[in-house]
């Protein structure tokens, strides 16, 4: 199962307390991860990425593993530790302001 | 007994404040959506329990909002638990999906070259008058979509946007948005719609074909001051017994139009500030309207730091100051252009929201006022439901 961290906002919109865990087939990348999110809370699409060109929306970033990996390609694997479950893909909205 | 519902839009959420017929007790339920924009929320004049609200973020872009229950619940169209069994497997979740019809083309920028159109958020959602799935969105950057299904898809009725003058529209300071749509009620197929700051626009085909409304306007800072496109205009409002008789709150100028928008003239008359935001008609009388005088564009608080709403009895001209209840001193507050509504009681309520998280009402016309909230986030819209 892949563990994926929403930021506060989205997990009110799509009703979901802590982390989410989900099955993710093929391979474990961006994109993979978040067809799937979007696929079990479909009220979540066009909030992280765009619905036509499947851009990262500017203010979200992807982390994982300490790592940000907001500028990796969408098709780019995923860290080992993401793909076996010990580690979140974590979603935040970027801290913005002053 | 009659009840009011109050739908009030913030900068972090949204509030409903409900009362019965005599408007003293409010009750107060939100935030709903909380740290999120809310730009507007409406109900549907035919099925007052469904309420569409649009929900917007820097972040996480457009959310539409959905109520079958009055406000008590909230879902995103097409995402609630009965539609993800749907038989067509995976629910589509485009509820937020605005996407502009064809090449999108370019719009005049601030600094007069052209710049692509980019959908950023729903500023105004109007309910259809007579089928609560049918609800048009008017959006920034400037154009009018529709749903036919609850909110669930959007489709753009893209004969606005492409009219001629599109690219010599341009952003407002508060950008490109198409915040006014009214449809006639006694023709359906006619819809006047308002963009700041490119100007008013009407269709009489139901939105296939749109012309430009904007005669007898005049922007002395624009370089035309009577261009057929470029007028920044802030809200219409009409009496749904006469909609033909258009009444206008333009950057600077109050106007009205006899004729459903084809020729306007200057109604100011003594405001002490024909600069402002809203501007609204009182449900029985016609001729009756209000306004909120703004000191300037620049200076976003009204004269004098006193708070006070104008009446016109006579369509415009000749104004009075209504001031019982409303701070009259120290007062830098704004009201935006959708933070105005009345409800159809008698004697008729009108109530506005300010920047400064106020929402005052009126019982009686306007004579006098009280705030029923003082302290929520800056109000962007306020709009008032007349239950049975």
């Amino acid at each position: 199962m892949i563990r994926i961290v929403l930021p506060p906002h989205l997990r009110t919109l799509a009703r979901v307390d802590g982390e989410v865990e989900l099955s993710v087939a093929g391979p474990i990348t961006q994109r993979s991860v978040l067809d799937a999110v979007e696929a079990k809370y479909p009220m979540l699409r066009g909030t992280m990425r765009d619905h036509v060109t499947q851009l990262r929306r500017p203010l979200v970033r992807f982390f994982a593993c300490g790592e940000d990996l907001s500028h990796e390609s969408p098709d780019t694997p995923l860290p080992d530790a993401v793909a076996k479950g010990s580690e979140p893909f974590v979603i935040i909205g970027a801290i913005a302001g002053g | 007994m009659s009840s009011v519902r109050i739908l009030v839009g913030t900068r972090k959420g949204a509030f409903i404040l409900i009362a019965d017929g005599a408007r003293k007790r409010w009750k107060v339920s939100g935030p709903h959506f909380a740290g999120w924009e809310i730009y507007h929320m409406k109900g549907s004049p035919v099925a007052p329990d469904r309420i569409y609200a649009s929900q917007t973020s820097g972040w996480f872009g457009q959310i539409i909002q959905r109520s079958d229950d009055g406000g008590k619940t909230w879902n995103t169209p097409g995402s609630g638990p009965e539609e993800l069994r749907s038989a067509d497997g995976m629910p589509k979740g485009e509820s937020n999906k605005f996407v502009y019809d064809g090449v999108p083309g370019t719009h005049q920028w601030y600094d007069g070259t052209q710049h692509p159109w980019e959908f950023k958020r729903v500023w105004h959602l109007e309910p259809s008058l007579n089928d609560p799935e049918h609800v048009y969105a008017g959006v920034e950057d400037a154009a009018l979509f529709e749903s036919r299904d609850g909110g669930k898809s959007w489709r753009e009725l893209s004969g606005l946007r492409k009219h001629d003058t599109g690219p010599k529209w341009q952003p407002g300071a508060g950008g490109m948005c198409l915040h006014t749509i009214l449809i006639d009620p006694k023709n359906p197929q006619r819809i006047s719609v308002a963009i700041s700051a490119a100007g008013a626009f009407r269709t009489d085909d139901g939105g296939a074909t749109w012309k430009p409304i904007n005669r007898g306007l005049r922007s002395q800072y624009i370089p035309d001051p009577t261009a057929e496109v470029g007028h920044c205009v802030h809200r219409i409002a009409m009496h749904p017994s006469r909609p033909d008789t258009l009444f206008m709150q333009k950057h600077w100028d109050v106007m009205r139009s006899d004729d459903g928008g084809d020729s306007w003239r200057e109604v100011s008359g003594n405001l002490p500030s024909d600069f402002g935001f809203p501007i609204d008609v009182h449900a029985h009388e016609p001729e009756t309207i209000y306004v909120v005088p703004i000191k300037s564009d620049s200076e976003h608080y009204p004269p004098s730091g006193r708070l006070r709403v104008y009446r016109s009895r006579s369509g415009g001209n000749e104004w009075e100051a209504l001031t019982k209840g409303l701070p009259q001193r120290n007062c830098y507050v704004n009201v935006l252009r959708d933070a105005m509504s009345v409800d159809s009681l008698e004697p008729c309520g009108i109530y506005f929201g300010t920047t400064g998280g106020q929402v005052y009402a009126s019982a009686n016309g306007g004579d006098t006022w009280k705030p029923i909230v003082r302290d929520l986030p800056a109000v962007l819209s306020v709009e008032v439901q007349t239950l049975p």
